[in-house]
C-alpha cells in the first residue's frame, strides 16, 4: 500500500508539479492550500510525511509546526519544509522547533524526491536534512 | 588609546621629519637654518636627532617650511595616517604596486589636499559598506520584503518543477502535458507580476538608495516590535518609565530616532493611564477580545480602545492584533504588522483598506471583512477622530487608526467561505498598489 504524503502549499502549480512527481514515485499524494486548516487536514488525513511551505495564508508553517510538536499524536510526524531563498532566520527558527529537513525554493524536482525518500527511509535526524545542509548555508 | 600609527611602531624623531621636508621641497640646510635664526651646524645637529625642539624654534622651523608643528612633531595627522593605512590594509598584505605605506607623512605633508580626499573617500566606502551591510539585514528581516520575496520564488519553483516534467517525463499523457503547459504559462506571467511588485518595494522616493536606511519611525517600530508591543513598565510605572526604555534600545544613539521613539511611547502611556489593563482586561476577556464589545470603554473613545488591544501582554489569550494609524493625508505614522497582512514600508497603503474610509465617516467606529491576494481574510475595525483640541472656526487633525486581525478557520461572520465572499461581505484589499497583484482593481493608481 502507497505511503501517504500531505503537501500543504497555497502555490496551486507547486501543489500540482510536486503532488505529480511524488505520485510517479509510488506516493499517495494530497494537496491543502490553507494554513489555517492545515492542522485540521493533517489529523483528518494522517500522512506519513508532510511537506509543509513556511509563508501560508492565514497561518505561518513554522505556527502549525510548532503546534504539531506540542501534541503527541503528531510529534514524530517527518515534516520537510519548503523555505525561500534568504530566508535564514526562518531555517533557524524551524530547526528549533524540530523541523526534519529542508528545501529552499526553487528546489529541483530530483532533490524533492530525494529528500522525501530519506525521511520515509528515516535515515535523518531532525533538522539535519535538505538541500542547506548539502550547500552548507 | 593608541593610534594605528602607534600599534604599527610609527615612532619618527622631530629631526628626521625636518630634514624630510626640508629636502622633499629642495631647500638647502643652511637657507633653513638662516630662516629659523640658527646657525646650519646647530639645525645639523637637530635633524640628526641630537638635540630636543620645540618652542617658538620649532614654530618658526615649520613656518619655513610650510607645515603645521604638529606636523613635524607628531608626523602627520593621526586620523588621516591611520585612515590612509586602513586603507591600504584593505587592499591586502604585501600586494605588489600596493601603496607605500612608510610614506604616508611625505604624502600628507606634500599633498595635504590630495590625502585629505583620499582620507574622506576611505570613509565614504566605509559607509556605504556599514549601509550594504544594513540593506542585507533588512532583506532578512523585512517582513514585507520578506513575502514579496517568498512569492516571486515561489513562481519560480513552480516553474522549474513544472518545466523540469515536461522536459523529462517523455511518456507523458497528452492531457497531462497541455494541463503543464497552461500551468507554465499562468505561472510565468504571476513571476512577471511579482518582480513588477518586489522592484516597486525598492523604488524609494530618493534615487541614491539612501531612502532604505533605516528612518526614525521604523527605527521606533523595530523598538515596539522587539517588546511585542508591550511595555509592562510603563504599564506600572507610567511615562517615568520611558527613559530608562529608551537608554536601554537598540537605535536610540540617533536624535531623531530617540524623540520619535520617545513621542510613540509617551502616546502609550497616556493610553495606559486612560484605559489601565485592570480596567480593561476583565471585560476584554468576558468578550473574547472582541472590539465590538468594547466600544464603551475609555469614555467611548474607540480609538483608545483599538490601540491598547493592540499592546496586550503576550500571555492573554487574544487574537493576533495588527495595527495602522494614518492621518488626513494618509500617511501611515504608525503600524503593528500581522502575518500574512502586508503594510508597505514606503508610501501609503491599499485605497481600499477600511483605515482611509474612516476618515471620510469621522467618529463613526466601522467593522469589516478584508481578503488578502492570497486568500487570507482578516476584520478590520477602523475609526477616524480628531487628535487635536480645537476653536472656533479651525478645522481638527484628524487620524484613523484601524485593528486587524485574522479571521479563524469556520468562523461564522458570513466570511468564512467563497461565497461570502462573492456576495460582497469581504473587501477584497491589497498591501498597496506598488506591491499589489490584483492588477485589474479600480483602485489601483
Amino acid at each position: 500500500m502507497a505511503k501517504r504524503i500531505l503537501l500543504v502549499e497555497d502555490e496551486a502549480n507547486i501543489l500540482e508539479a510536486i503532488g505529480f512527481i511524488l505520485s510517479r514515485d509510488g506516493w499517495e499524494v494530497l494537496g491543502h492550500g490553507k494554513g489555517e486548516t492545515a492542522l485540521a487536514e493533517i489529523d483528518r488525513v494522517d500522512p506519513d510525511i508532510l511537506v509543509l511551505d513556511v509563508m501560508l495564508p492565514g497561518r505561518s508553517g513554522l505556527d502549525i509546526l510548532r503546534d504539531l510538536r506540542e501534541r503527541p499524536a503528531t510529534r514524530a510526524l517527518p515534516v520537510l519544509l519548503l523555505t525561500a531563498k534568504g530566508q535564514a532566520r526562518d531555517r533557524e527558527q524551524a530547526m528549533a522547533l524540530g523541523a526534519n529537513a529542508f528545501l529552499t525554493k526553487p528546489f529541483s524536482n530530483d532533490e524533492l524526491v530525494a529528500t522525501v525518500r530519506s525521511l520515509s527511509e528515516g535515515s535523518v535526524s531532525p533538522s539535519s536534512a535538505g538541500d542547506d545542509r548539502r550547500s552548507g548555508a | 588609546m593608541a593610534t594605528l600609527a602607534e600599534r604599527n611602531g610609527r615612532v619618527e624623531l622631530t629631526g628626521s621629519r625636518i630634514r624630510d621636508r626640508r629636502l622633499l621641497i629642495g631647500m638647502k640646510q643652511s637657507a633653513l637654518a638662516d630662516a629659523a635664526g640658527i646657525s646650519p651646524s646647530y639645525l645639523n645637529l637637530i635633524e640628526h636627532n641630537r638635540r630636543r625642539i620645540g618652542g617658538k624654534l620649532l614654530i618658526e622651523l615649520a613656518r619655513a617650511l610650510g607645515v603645521e608643528p604638529g606636523v613635524l612633531s607628531d608626523g602627520a595627522d593621526a586620523t588621516i595616517h591611520d585612515t590612509l593605512q586602513a586603507a591600504a590594509n584593505g587592499l591586502g598584505e604585501g600586494r605588489r604596486g600596493g601603496p607605500e605605506t612608510d610614506r604616508i607623512d611625505d604624502l600628507a605633508a606634500r599633498f595635504p589636499g590630495w590625502t585629505a580626499l583620499i582620507a574622506q573617500q576611505r570613509k565614504r566606502i566605509g559607509d556605504l559598506e556599514a549601509a550594504v551591510e544594513a540593506l542585507r539585514d533588512r532583506l532578512a528581516h523585512d517582513p514585507v520584503l520578506a513575502e514579496a520575496m517568498h512569492e516571486v520564488l515561489s513562481s519560480a519553483a513552480a516553474i522549474r518543477s513544472t518545466a523540469d516534467i515536461l522536459v523529462r517525463e517523455a511518456d507523458l499523457d497528452p492531457a497531462w502535458r497541455g494541463r503543464f503547459h497552461r500551468n507554465l504559462h499562468e505561472e510565468a506571467e504571476r513571476l512577471s507580476r511579482r518582480a513588477t511588485a518586489l522592484l516597486g518595494h525598492f523604488e524609494a522616493p530618493d534615487a541614491r538608495g539612501e531612502t532604505l536606511s533605516a528612518t526614525p519611525v521604523e527605527t521606533a517600530e523595530a523598538l515596539f516590535d522587539a517588546n511585542d508591543h508591550h511595555f509592562p513598565a510603563i504599564e506600572t510605572g507610567g511615562a517615568t518609565a520611558i527613559a530608562s526604555i529608551l537608554d536601554q534600545s537598540a537605535g536610540m544613539e540617533d536624535a531623531a530616532s530617540r524623540a520619535m521613539a520617545e513621542r510613540m511611547l509617551t502616546r502609550y502611556a497616556e493610553d495606559a493611564a486612560r484605559l489601565p489593563l485592570s480596567a480593561l482586561l476583565p471585560t476584554a476577556r468576558a468578550a473574547r477580545f472582541d472590539p465590538s464589545a468594547l466600544l464603551s470603554l475609555g469614555g467611548g473613545d474607540v480609538a483608545l480602545v483599538l490601540r491598547r488591544l493592540a499592546t496586550l501582554p503576550r500571555e492573554e489569550p487574544a487574537p493576533a492584533f495588527g495595527l495602522a494609524v494614518c492621518d488626513a493625508s494618509g500617511a501611515l505614522l504608525f503600524r503593528r504588522r500581522l502575518m500574512a497582512f502586508s503594510i508597505p514600508r514606503f508610501g501609503p497603503g491599499c485605497p481600499l483598506w477600511p483605515l482611509y474610509a474612516a476618515l471620510a465617516r469621522p467618529g463613526q467606529p466601522d467593522m469589516a471583512i478584508l481578503r488578502t491576494p492570497s486568500g487570507a481574510r482578516f476584520r478590520a475595525w477602523s475609526v477616524a477622530q480628531p487628535v487635536s483640541q480645537t476653536g472656533f472656526g479651525s478645522a481638527p487633525v484628524m487620524q484613523a487608526t484601524m485593528l486587524i486581525s485574522p479571521v479563524e478557520a469556520g468562523a461564522e461572520d458570513g466570511a468564512g467561505d467563497r461565497d461570502g465572499d462573492r456576495n460582497g461581505a469581504a473587501i477584497s484589499i491589497g498591501p498597496g498598489c506598488s506591491l499589489c497583484p490584483r492588477a485589474e482593481c479600480m483602485a489601483r493608481r
